[in-house]
């Protein structure tokens, strides 16, 4: 019946092209505009490490005082959002996490190897070895440096596919030399193509950016007095020289620790406690210890990863799709109704109100198949607007991938099978004595 | 075939109650065709939907085919509609967007028969109609005596027990209104049950008896002359 339904379906749609065009357009329009949104919102907002997020932890230790505090442009809980190099390097020396890492990113001038290439610029970030087992970072060729490779300051490398493929035209990479800033260092491993989005590690330069082509170890790049590339946070003007900076109050580590179980993390909080006790203790800090634990999602909610404004539209774009399903229901009751002596004979014919209810849903979820494809079209192109729109990071969230697009269809269809069943409901409680006596 | 025992029907509003049957008994036998007259408002068409299961009925009961319809639900009521009745409308009410062969499948779509049996079925159906050229036509394309044809063939399909016509010359020229009352003629000598709502007296006395009603009462049997003689009554 089903295919007898969807026949007939198609037979009502074509009669009254109008109305037609009318229901599949308010749909259509709807789903564009809160799906072009929600694609958005969506990217923005997922987590980028699904299996592993509630086991990764960002310490933060209050090493400012509370008037300070308060006029830093970078909290994250109350708390600031990166860590002093003092701080993160007593940590790491406590390995207190079954991994952890230190990190801060840095920019390299690369000379190509290919003969006749222009150098060029390119990012990189300082970590150590942990990062890649940590964040489950997956490797086309070679692997990550070892822990003895951190100890002893090593010139190693690992890099992104895409830089490997540009260095090397695609060839063997691993085990070659790339000369960053007139250095010479060893590449031990080439990355799968990785991107989580949001860039949950470091938000502190652009949530949505891509991931850096080059890493090194943290101690090398301390060791070679490599300069951050990110964001920077003074209480008070550092002390002159590398050593100043390295000694000072500002803030511009990222600190990453895995602590796979609850107990774990608490330990782990007590820890971080004590140690700012401690601080006090030996005079460093001067106020009450103020230490903060979060993991992935609680981070990105503490960093507002995803603007306020973003979920204003997204709640904006919604309440239009809710204004046009509503139109659509009228236009739904308007189209049954002007059927009910059509309805009224097939019931006459042996039609159960099953069965009407049935046809009517299904020519219901034809209108929103319709509205879909509608709308699916409108999400695209209306995305193609907010690349316009959007910051250059955000920007490339702004795509519909297979699994978005399957959304925007299926919401199309469920939205209006949905607001359709008052209508279709009504349709097939028309009266067939009634309409037969109306003719 | 048909029985209807002290039946009423109540239109009820907030303030006032209109019987539109009151104690109505009707015995309708196998084999038999008979005419329904009365005035307008007589309640001759709630008499004919009560009848096809099309509207429930307030009190009494209604026996079809020897089924006791008072309280079966509304899958149960729409199968035995489907089943033992075919209806015969005074506007045809033939699906515009269908063609003939469409229209006339929509009883055999909704009792579920396979696609053959749906074909031998409407081909028949077209060929007792005299239409079986014009299967691929659309209602537009025919006139109103072709129209009611196709509707009497929709009736005939199903091979129903008991056809119900509401005014089936209602809406033909004289010419026509005889065509389709020769047909139905035809149909009781081959043995159909039919029962007839009409207001012309012309007609109603071509059936074998007529029943009147009046404000929603039989007030009369009145037994006619037998004009046809169904097949299987015959000796």
């Amino acid at each position: 019946m089903f295919k007898y339904y969807l026949g007939l379906a198609l037979l009502s749609l074509k009669r009254n092209i109008v109305l037609t065009t009318l229901m599949i357009a308010a749909i259509g329009v709807g789903i564009g505009a809160s799906m072009t949104v929600f694609t958005v919102l969506r990217a923005m907002s997922s987590d980028p490490i699904p299996e592993k997020s509630s086991e990764l932890f960002v310490p933060q230790i209050d090493n400012w005082t509370p008037e300070d505090l308060n006029e830093s442009p970078s909290l994250a809980g109350g708390l600031l959002d990166q860590l002093s190099y003092r701080d993160a390097m007593a940590l790491m020396r406590a390995h207190r996490g079954v991994r952890q890492t230190a990190m801060y990113g840095v920019s390299f001038t690369v000379m190509p190897t290919i003969p006749g290439a222009r150098p060029f610029t390119a990012t990189g970030r300082a970590v150590y070895a942990d990062f890649f087992p940590m964040f489950d970072v997956p490797f086309r060729s070679g692997s990550a440096w070892t822990a003895a490779a951190d100890a002893g300051r090593a010139n190693v490398v690992v890099v992104s596919a895409k830089l490997a493929d540009k260095l090397f035209a695609g060839g063997r990479a691993v085990g070659r030399t790339i000369d960053l800033d007139r250095r010479e260092y060893r590449i031990v491993g080439v990355l799968k193509p990785w991107d989580p989005q949001p860039r949950f590690y470091d938000v502190s330069d652009g949530s949505f950016s891509e991931p850096e082509d080059i890493f090194l170890p943290f101690s090398t790049a301390i060791d070679r007095q490599m300069a951050f590339y990110g964001d920077n946070n003074c209480d008070a003007e550092p002390a002159p020289g590398w050593m100043g900076h390295l000694n000072s109050e500002c803030v511009w580590t990222q600190f990453w620790v895995e602590l796979p179980t609850a107990a774990t993390a608490r330990s782990y909080r007590r820890y971080l406690y004590n140690y700012a006790a401690e601080q006090r203790s030996t005079g460093r800090f001067h106020w009450a210890p103020k230490v903060g634990l979060q993991n992935v999602r609680q981070w990105l909610v503490s960093e507002r990863v995803v603007p306020d404004e973003m979920r204003v539209s997204t709640l904006v774009a919604f309440g239009f799709l809710l204004v046009c399903l509503v139109n659509s229901i009228g236009l739904m009751l308007a189209k049954f109704s002007s059927r009910a002596g059509e309805l009224g004979v097939r019931r006459a014919l042996g039609a159960s109100k099953t069965d009407i209810f049935t046809q009517c849903l299904v020519e219901t979820a034809v209108i929103g198949a319709l509205g879909g494809i509608v709308g699916l079209g409108l999400t695209v192109v209306g995305l193609g607007v907010e690349r316009t729109i959007l910051s250059e990071d955000a920007a490339r969230l702004a795509h519909l991938n297979s699994g978005m697009a399957f959304m925007t269809f299926g919401l199309a269809v469920f939205a209006t099978v949905c607001s359709g069943l008052y209508p279709t409901w009504r349709a097939s409680r028309v009266q067939p004595a009634w309409q037969l006596k109306a003719q | 075939m048909l029985k209807m025992t002290r039946l009423s029907k109540i239109y009820r509003t907030e303030v006032v109650e209109t019987y539109a049957l009151r104690d109505f008994s009707i015995h309708v036998r196998e084999g038999e065709f008979v005419a329904v007259t009365g005035p307008s408002g007589s309640g001759k068409t709630t008499f004919l939907t009560i009848a096809g299961l099309l509207e429930e009925f307030s009190a009494g009961r209604y026996d079809l085919d020897g089924v006791d319809v008072r309280g079966l639900d509304d899958n149960r009521r729409s199968r035995l509609r489907n089943e033992k009745i075919g209806f015969i409308f005074q506007a045809f009410n033939l699906i515009p967007d269908l063609n003939v062969a469409d229209n006339i499948e929509i009883p055999l779509r909704y009792r579920g028969l396979a696609r053959a049996e749906r074909r031998r079925r409407i081909d028949e159906a077209l060929e007792r109609v005299g239409l079986s050229a014009r299967a691929r036509h659309y209602p537009a394309e025919l006139s109103g005596g072709q129209q009611q044809r196709v509707a009497i063939a929709r009736a005939l399909a199903g091979s129903p027990r008991l056809l119900l016509a509401d005014e089936p010359t209602g809406n033909l020229d004289t010419q026509m209104a005889r065509g389709v009352m020769q047909l139905l003629e035809e149909l009781h000598s081959d043995g159909a049950t039919i029962v007839m709502v009409t207001h012309d007296p012309e007609l109603a006395i071509r059936a074998q008896r007529e029943v009147h009603i009046v404000d929603g009462q039989v007030v009369d049997l009145v037994a006619q002359p037998r004009l046809v003689v169904p097949a299987q009554l015959q000796v």
